[in-house]
């Protein structure tokens, strides 16, 4: 991305260190956000009323000496600073708890079905992206017109949309009316897929059986759409905004004056300087998709972590709910981490902060 | 823009003036009012208004369809639902669940917001390193899935996803207040009325919270919006309100089961929820731009 200014030999170094100073800062700023999030994550269990064991037998009851046992068994009568310095402690070792229900481990439970998610949002965001970029170009190359309108039109329309119900209406189009593609899952119960890489897409073309990526395929149209949604506005939005903005520029006056066509200003000159901020967007949409993922999968019963940790809701299932909050905050920092440092990467203007 | 000028004296206009005469010239703001107050005509009146009582149930007219399809009569213009109610007063009473969220949830968030913001910008130091370190944290969760966190503590209810979502919103108003009150208290009059001598309480809540409101306005407003969206989200998950509750997102969840077979459950609703989202989003993008021509594109 963006060809670096060669810097002066004598500013190299100090280059560097700017770079580097950037980077402890936001990791810096980092720390103190995950440490909040185990500390939420901790008394998330401790506000609801009833003790761990309580919540562990449910319903069922228990005798009181066997109630002091296993509270002292699980270390929940050490005083509280105790616990959360053991509940840190495990997680550093990869320990997110254990399922009440399925006795499994939270993190494993969490990584079988993540790929998902994962194959469903990056669906998602290519979706939105094919669309909302050339789409928001040409309407900001054609402010005013319109198409202009309409498309901000649409696109205010996109983002005031309850995508629950938007699924809901795509399946009683293209399922019920039409008959087009499958209301749940991710591939026809006529084929059974190993899981290899875990996504559903790559594994039916490994397995070699015809029909099956067709399958899988039509299962992914209709979640796609609907978690794209939201996104395509933002990115059609962002888009136009940036490109506008650009569109003023000296430079693209100049590359006008030198006599480039229309193709080589907008698709080089102007392009590439307006997708700083969408990639910025595009960056920090990951909380929306997988916000958005909690309502999609429910509605396609699909099999990722969204619809698990609604179900760990339903089931009172805390220790998974616990993890599964902590895994999806760390992604979240974890990636709006990774942006800023793109970011910086990318756009001269901060990677030179402080040099003048 | 065009400054009138009788006899050579500038005649300045009323504020409010000046505001509708900025806010007019944005016809999808106008929309987006004229619906709104249509909405809530209708959520003051739903009980003149709606043909039935909202939890009725005509056991003679299950999933009867609207009007004008096959089967649908003008007793129930827009069809029954599983047990029988009439959807259309479902709806027009839901308009009065989804306002009510808006108000209540927005009125709380921004009122902390308002506190937690002006305590960060005129103490500083510890106390505004913790608040604002507390609203990053809080920034890191996705918000439908912070307001589904706290659901799952408290229970779903309708009252408890109000209260999650006011808690979501939080963060947005505490920086932005933080930020408008930090950029106002560098100015001259902050300083004329300190010397003055007002005391804290005045300098925060008479002398630079007004000079605030616009951008605090602007964002009512849109988190307005997002109220009825998400508290539509939790109802649908089952983790806001409750049936029978009218609620649209309820509404919803309920009809979910017979989405291929009764077209008219799932979409009446959820129509409500779109256009009265999308009525507060055209409002919020008009008065962002009579609060503050600067960012007039």
């Amino acid at each position: 991305m963006g060809g670096d200014i060669p810097a002066h030999p004598a500013l190299r170094p100090l280059h560097r260190l700017t770079v580097f100073r950037f980077f402890i800062t936001r990791f810096g700023m980092v720390v103190p956000t995950f440490f909040g999030v185990t500390v939420v994550a901790f008394f998330l269990i401790r506000l609801i009323p009833g003790d761990p064991i309580e919540l562990l037998v449910g319903e069922r009851g228990i005798d009181p000496e066997r109630h002091a046992y296993l509270l002292k068994e699980f270390g929940y009568d050490r005083p509280l600073w105790q616990q959360y310095l053991g509940f840190v402690g495990n997680l550093l070792q990869g320990d997110f708890g254990t399922s009440i229900v399925s006795r499994e481990p939270v993190l494993s439970e969490f990584l079988t079905l993540f790929p998902a998610t994962i194959e469903l949002s990056f669906m998602a965001i290519v979706f939105a992206l094919a669309i909302g970029l050339p789409v928001g170009i040409l309407a900001a190359v054609r402010r005013g017109s319109v198409f202009d309108h309409t498309v901000m039109g649409i696109s205010l329309t996109g983002y005031s949309m309850p995508i629950f119900w938007w699924g809901l209406l795509l399946i009683i189009l293209f399922s019920g009316i039409l008959g087009w593609t499958p209301v749940s899952g991710r591939i026809s119960v006529l084929y059974y897929i190993e899981p290899i890489t875990g996504f559903m897409l790559i594994d039916s073309l490994l397995i070699d059986e015809p029909g099956a990526f067709k399958s899988a395929f039509r299962h992914l149209i209709l979640p796609t759409i609907v978690l794209g949604t939201i996104p395509l506005a933002v990115i059609a939005r962002q888009t136009r905004s940036a490109m506008l903005e650009v569109l003023g520029e000296d430079y693209i006056r100049t590359a006008h004056a030198k006599g480039l066509g229309p193709a080589r200003i907008i698709g080089l000159h102007a392009l590439r300087n307006a997708l700083i901020p969408v990639i910025t967007t595009i960056g920090l949409q990951t909380g929306v998709l997988l916000a958005g993922a909690i309502l999609t999968e429910t509605i396609f019963s699909w099999p990722g972590v969204g619809n698990w940790l609604v179900n760990s809701i339903y089931r009172r299932d805390y220790p998974s709910v616990q993890g599964g909050i902590l895994l999806i905050a760390c992604i979240v920092i974890t990636v709006n981490l990774l942006v800023d440092l793109a970011y910086g990467l990318i756009n001269p203007r901060i990677r030179h902060a402080g040099r003048s | 823009m065009s400054e009138n000028t009788v006899n050579g004296i500038p005649a300045a206009p009323h504020p409010l003036r000046e505001f509708w005469s900025y806010f007019s010239e944005n016809r999808g703001a106008v929309a987006g009012l004229a619906v709104i107050v249509t909405i809530t005509f209708m959520a003051v009146f739903a009980d003149l208004i709606a043909p039935y009582s909202p939890i009725e149930q005509y056991r003679d007219h299950l999933l009867q369809p609207p009007f004008w399809q096959e089967g649908g009569s003008a007793a129930f213009p827009l069809g029954t639902d599983a047990v029988g109610r009439d959807m259309l007063s479902r709806i027009i009473h839901g308009a009065r669940y989804s306002l009510l969220i808006g108000i209540i949830v927005v009125t709380l968030s921004l009122s902390a917001g308002i506190t937690l913001g002006l305590a960060a910008a005129f103490l500083r130091g510890t106390v505004e390193t913790l608040i604002m370190r507390a609203m990053d944290i809080m920034l890191a969760l996705p918000s439908l899935l912070l307001a589904i966190v706290v659901v799952a503590i408290l229970g779903p209810s309708l009252i408890n996803s109000m209260f999650s979502l006011a808690i979501v919103y939080l963060p947005h108003y505490v920086r932005l207040t933080r930020a408008s009150a930090i950029g106002e208290m560098s100015k001259d009059y902050v300083t004329a009325s300190r010397v003055a001598g007002a005391g804290v309480p005045r300098l925060m809540l008479i002398t630079v919270l007004p000079n605030c409101a616009a951008p605090l306005i602007v964002q009512a407003t849109l988190s307005f919006s997002s109220a009825i969206l998400d508290a539509a989200a939790l109802g649908f998950l089952g983790l806001g309100a409750q049936p029978p509750t009218p609620e649209w997102g309820t509404l919803l969840a309920e009809a979910r089961e017979f989405v291929l077979r009764a077209w008219w459950v799932v979409t009446f609703p959820g129509l409500a929820i779109l256009v009265t989202v999308l009525a507060f989003n055209l409002m919020g993008d008009g008065l962002r731009d009579a609060l503050d021509p600067k960012l007039k594109r």
